[in-house]
């Protein structure tokens, strides 16, 4: 195990902006462009990829450094990544359930569908890819989690704002726009790059 | 040779999967244990303790309150609603389609929908506290028409119903054949109430109908059946309004209850009475030399019925054409356009909303004094 030499602060930073999972890795597409037409939803549920994020980010290293590679089965590790993502959300779910009933009716079928989303596989697999220690990875799946949430926020805010304008033409209005707006965004994250570059 | 190392792969799967198993139960026994909840009807006319976390509908069944509902808590039926006046958060995406938005302001709740998290308050009509399950016996299954039967069943032994003329009971079909699981469904019961140890229905086969196809070809006299009841609003009111009632096919039910009930109280002799049955042909016709002897003996007990279609073997002399032609004709008699009037049909929807049209458009009865049961 020897840790790439980052600082944790550079490591956040970056899992945030220069390498945003969302709009540089262009995981966790499919929730981000169905939920992004209510902001409220969007709030909803970027908070819940945030925890289920840091939490499973934490659970896989673990897993993959006492058991997996130990034992030699790191053939193994998409099955367990993604047995252990689902057994959080399921928590998650009880949790939300019980604790606000309301977010969990915003949330609705996007949150079991949490375990299928790939920023949550993709940042497993890129702790383990980029060799990094147990508190890199606490930070890094935190960062990608406030990452993704503010990407869909954003995302949300610009739809809402183009929604009202009259002059998008009939056949942009919708997942058109929302595509074109997505790649526009992707250039200006991209942009950050030049800063800090995180592999 | 078996190489152990073979095991680990499997092994491990299984140990985190257990491991995740373990931790997913344990949180589901902290996070939903609600403990016991208060259950407050009617403001405190009944209050019982029963352990949370369950659905309404079903933890209510298990108090012997029994809440309309003819899915049996699928959420697909829309019928087991509920007025809750505590606060137990926002109307559920999975009861909207059966909401209107007066309802959705008033609370109203689909009670299959709803987990019992915490103490609760809701309004539930009285009469739902009167409502068993009954186990009866079949006594005697006779056909009125070619496809009509009429089902006479008596209670357990020293049991009996109380209800108003006019409502209904969910009778349950057991799974037979292709039907996997016990179905309930709505009859209206022919029966009156002065005899509260048996109870009556009249059946007409509905094709691929699950409890009506159950009922005329595979049911025995002698066989138990469960019948849960009553049910329903659909009962003459106490006044001394003429009444205009109107009926079709198996809709005749509710009428014989009614009849036979106000012949046992004596209010046959105290208001006038209209009924209008409509039918096809003269083998859908039945009781016919019954309600005309009522119409001889009651002076105020008039029998009108109709038919669409009459063949002429039938040898019909009787009012030919629609029901709503004929009602229409004589509502518009002075005797009756002229009293005061109260409607009471019992039919299917089409024949129904056609009927009602006749008595609010063209005979200006008010919609509060039409009341109607119509089959689903």
């Amino acid at each position: 195990m020897n840790p790439p030499d980052i600082g944790l602060f550079s490591l956040f930073f970056a899992s945030i902006f220069t390498s945003n999972i969302l709009l540089a890795n262009f995981l966790g597409m499919c929730s981000f462009v169905a939920i992004s037409k209510d902001m409220k939803s969007s709030n909803g549920l970027g908070l819940a990829v945030t925890v289920v994020l840091t939490i499973t980010a934490a659970v896989n290293w673990i897993i993959l450094h006492h058991v997996l590679i130990p034992l030699d089965l790191l053939y193994l590790r998409f099955i367990i990544f993604i047995i252990v993502i689902a057994a959080m959300v399921q928590i998650l779910e009880m949790i939300i359930d019980r604790v606000s009933q309301k977010l969990y009716i915003t949330l609705g079928i996007f949150l079991p569908l949490i375990t299928v989303n790939c920023a949550i596989l993709g940042v497993s697999l890129f702790v383990e890819i980029r060799d990094y220690g147990f508190t890199q990875t606490l930070v890094y799946g935190f960062g990608s989690g406030l990452g993704w949430w503010i990407a869909i926020m954003a995302l949300s805010a610009i739809r809402k704002k183009t929604e009202r304008t009259k002059t998008v033409p009939a056949g942009l209005q919708g997942s058109g726009l929302t595509m074109i707006t997505i790649g526009l965004m992707a250039m200006a994250f991209i942009g950050f790059q030049g800063m800090l570059a995180v592999q | 040779m078996l190489n152990p190392a073979m095991l680990i792969a499997p092994l491990s799967i299984g140990a985190i999967g257990a491991g995740l198993a373990a931790l997913i139960s344990v949180t589901d026994k902290i996070v939903n244990n609600y403990g016991e909840v208060t259950i407050n009807i009617n403001s405190g006319k009944k209050e019982m303790t029963v352990q949370g976390g369950g659905n309404m509908l079903n933890t209510l069944a298990e108090q012997q309150i029994f809440i309309p509902s003819a899915c049996g808590g699928r959420g697909s039926c829309g019928e087991c609603k509920v007025k809750v006046t505590s606060d137990i958060g926002p109307t559920l995406p999975t009861e909207l389609p059966w909401m209107s938005s007066e309802e959705i302001k008033e609370n109203v709740r689909l009670s299959c929908q709803i987990k019992l998290k915490e103490d609760v308050e809701l309004e539930i009509p009285d009469y739902l506290f009167y409502i068993r399950r009954y186990t009866c016996t079949v006594e005697r299954i006779s056909d009125l028409t070619h496809d009509i039967k009429e089902v006479s069943m008596k209670l357990p032994q020293g049991q009996s119903i109380e209800y108003k003329a006019g409502q209904y009971m969910q009778l349950e079909a057991p799974k037979y054949g292709k039907v996997k699981e016990p179905t309930q469904r709505a009859y209206s019961m022919s029966s009156a109430p002065h005899e509260p140890a048996r109870i009556e229905f009249m059946i007409r086969l509905v094709p691929g109908g699950i409890v009506t196809t159950y009922v005329h070809e595979h049911m025995q006299e002698g066989e138990k059946i469960d019948a849960i009841g009553p049910f329903g609003e659909f009962h003459v009111r106490d006044t001394d309004a003429m009444m205009i009632c109107v009926a079709g096919g198996s809709g005749m039910a509710p009428f014989k209850a009614i009849f036979n009930d106000m012949i046992h109280t004596g209010r046959i002799n105290e208001r006038d009475c209209w009924y209008f049955f409509g039918a096809r042909t003269a083998k859908d016709l039945f009781y016919v030399d019954w309600l005309n002897e009522l119409q001889e003996k009651y002076e105020r007990f008039h029998f009108v019925p109709a038919l669409s279609e009459p063949e002429e073997t039938d040898d019909w002399d009787g009012e030919t054409g629609l029901i709503t032609e004929v009602l229409d004709k004589y509502l518009k008699m002075p005797e009756l356009a002229n009293a005061e009037k109260e409607g009471y049909l019992c039919g299917s929807p089409g024949m129904l909303d056609a009927c009602m049209d006749v008595m609010r458009e063209k005979n200006d009865m008010p919609d509060e004094k039409i009341y109607f049961d119509k089959f689903g």
